[in-house]
């Protein structure tokens, strides 16, 4: 089991008290390619944010691999962050300061497992799977917004995690870019067994996808 | 070790990346530690120049004769003197006639330069004189110095124009004449001067320099000439000293020395603020400006470098969240915060140090004078090394904590809050 969710709810208290997330519960099995759809305010994001451990507010217990994270402290869920979850943002988040090829490197450089070499020579390559190897010594602020959304794919690939989420990742990019992310997307399934967790809008995209997970009112109606 | 320096490139991009912030937040700090500096500098410099014309000037103690009436008069010798019910009435108590002469001065002086807090002594002999132009008589005052030792312990040389003290030590017939008296007499350096004594006794000196103190009434009397030429001018021989100064190691010692020595040598004496009660109310009222002074200049420094980096950081807050999402810890990314601050403290606390140095320095060579010191023509200007350690610690104290509490704060937001509220 990649990923098991249990009984997982989450309230908003400002400016009224708003229960998003209703008993949320569900399983992913390594390597399966799940999306998330729903209407806008479903809580899919929310789900997602918690999910990926960048939201700490919330009840229930969540299992990445054997870990059950929900207890974690602040500075184990960002080791955990760091090794096992590459996470896409809807706009792309990259830091404005540096070039392409650096936001790429940044997280393998904070795990520090290899030289820097190494990680220059692997970030170059996924970006060359993304094919904008050709913009890496450029500022993150000087590519266009389809560019800047594969530049933060291969960040969240740099680290070769077990699961990688995205929310809403290919809302940005044009049919043929979303195409060669999905392919990515599915290769990376098939062949390294990584697991994928992707909320979209795009009926296209979770159609091609293992299972697709339905949301409304801050519940799971089908699965 | 890799983190950190990873934590410390990534600072070190983010403060290079944003130049005009970075500039202006370091210039908060070069300002707030070169004004700090400067001023310190200025102020205890300018301290230091009025506590000297007191402090390096005046004896810490004076020994001399005080004409005064004899504490026990015949009537204190009967032997119902004091007694209840007697009641004595004396009249027209006059003075007892004293020598301006200190007995022993010798034996006084030898016995108290063998005492481990005297830093040195100098003898004087005090005459009163009349300068002498044609007919015209002013009256004067020639006061006999050890002229090299006067200028050891009592900065004499401050106080002489057109010459030194060693040209007065160096000619037996010479005279530092007051320039007050140089100028109604219209006399020049190199002319000789004619002096009448008590007596009526006829002396004529070399002027070898002029004496200026700023005291119209001490420059229209006083000259100074060496001892042996003073007692010869007096009329007495060389046995005879009319004042014994004193110049201590601890100025504080002063007062309870005076009243020992008074009581030992039977003679008259009086320390340096008892002589100069004013001097000390000054000295507390200008340190305690000082202080006040420089307490508020490092907390206004200190707010505004806060202020500064903490906006810095706010700007930076999708920054913490984007690092945060990738992996990087808390505590990681304080560092980051902290590292900025201090890139930009130590930079702008440098040029401070700098900056300061050379407004000190400009201010230290202003034309500045004043009659009170004729030798003085600039700004005095205290360059202790103090102030610029004390301006270093306080810019990187004052900078970690601007960049520590702010990125404490904003490193403990859970990542998806920063970034839903976008």
């Amino acid at each position: 089991m990649m990923l098991k969710v249990e009984r997982v709810n989450k309230f908003f208290h400002d400016p009224v008290e708003l229960q998003v997330l209703n008993n949320i519960s569900f399983d992913m099995k390594s390597g399966e390619f799940v999306s998330i759809m729903g209407k806008s305010g479903c809580g899919k994001s929310t789900l997602l944010y918690i999910l990926s451990t960048m939201d700490s507010d919330y009840t229930g217990d969540v299992w990445l691999g054997s870990q059950l994270f929900s207890r974690l402290t602040p500075d184990e869920l960002a080791v955990l962050r760091n090794e096992q979850i590459g996470f896409v943002f809807q706009f792309h988040y990259l830091l404005p300061e540096f070039t392409v090829l650096q936001n790429v490197m940044m997280p393998a450089l904070k795990l520090g497992k290899k030289s820097k070499e190494q990680i220059e020579h692997d970030a170059m390559e996924q970006l060359r799977l993304l094919d904008i190897e050709d913009q890496a010594l450029k500022m993150a602020t000087r590519i266009s917004g389809g560019q800047k959304q594969r530049v933060a794919i291969a960040r969240a690939l740099i680290n070769s995690p077990s699961i990688i989420m995205g929310d809403e990742p290919t809302g940005n990019l044009d049919s043929k870019n979303a195409d060669m992310v999905f392919d990515l997307f599915k290769e990376l399934s098939l062949e390294t067994g990584t697991s994928l967790l992707i909320v979209t809008h795009d009926e296209d995209f979770a159609k091609k996808t293992d299972r697709v997970i339905t949301m409304a009112d801050g519940e799971i109606i089908s699965q | 070790m890799k983190n950190k320096t990873l934590l410390f490139q990534i600072a070190q991009t983010h403060v290079w990346a944003r130049k005009k912030q970075s500039a202006i937040a370091a210039l908060g700090v070069t300002f707030g530690i070169g004004t700090f500096i400067t001023l310190m500098s200025f102020m205890t410099g300018l301290n230091g120049l009025l506590d000297g014309l007191i402090l390096n000037r005046t004896p810490h103690i004076r020994i001399y004769n005080e004409v005064k009436p004899s504490k026990n008069q015949a009537v204190t010798l009967d032997s119902t003197y004091g007694k209840a019910g007697v009641l004595h009435t004396i009249h027209s108590i006059k003075p007892k006639k004293t020598l301006s002469n200190i007995r022993n001065n010798r034996g006084i002086m030898k016995e108290l330069a063998q005492d481990p807090r005297v830093k040195g002594i100098t003898p004087q002999v005090s005459a009163r004189i009349f300068y002498q132009s044609g007919s015209i008589l002013l009256n004067g005052n020639l006061i006999g110095i050890d002229a090299l030792e006067e200028d050891r312990l009592f900065q004499f040389h401050q106080y002489v124009i057109g010459g030194s003290p060693s040209d007065l030590a160096a000619n037996t017939q010479g005279v530092i004449l007051g320039a007050g008296v140089a100028k109604k007499l219209s006399l020049n350096i190199g002319e000789y001067i004619s002096m009448r004594n008590a007596q009526g006794k006829l002396v004529r000196l070399k002027i070898v320099a002029l004496f200026q103190s700023g005291l119209a009434e001490v420059d229209n009397l006083q000259s100074y000439t060496n001892i042996k030429t003073a007692q010869l001018v007096a009329g007495e021989n060389t046995g005879y000293v009319t004042d014994i100064h004193l110049k201590l190691y601890d100025l504080e010692l002063a007062a309870g020395m005076s009243e020992e020595i008074s009581n030992h040598f039977e003679v008259s004496s009086i320390d340096i603020k008892q002589a100069n009660a004013q001097f000390e109310t000054g000295t507390t009222i200008r340190n305690l400006i000082t202080y006040a002074v420089s307490v508020t200049l490092l907390l206004v420094a200190g707010f505004g470098i806060y202020n500064i980096l903490n906006m810095l950081i706010y700007e930076k807050m999708n920054d913490i969240a984007i690092l945060k999402a990738t992996g990087f810890s808390s505590g990681d990314v304080q560092r980051i915060f902290i590292y900025q601050a201090l890139i930009i403290g130590i930079i702008g606390g440098l040029l401070g140090l700098g900056i300061g140095f050379l407004m000190s320095y400009g201010i230290s060579k202003s034309p500045f004078e004043t009659a009170a010191l004729p030798t003085v023509k600039t700004f005095p200007v205290n360059f202790n090394m103090w102030y610029y350690i004390g301006g270093a610690v306080f810019a990187l104290i004052t900078t970690f904590f601007a960049g520590y509490l702010p990125a404490k704060k904003a490193s403990k937001i859970d990542p998806v809050s920063i970034l839903r509220g976008q």
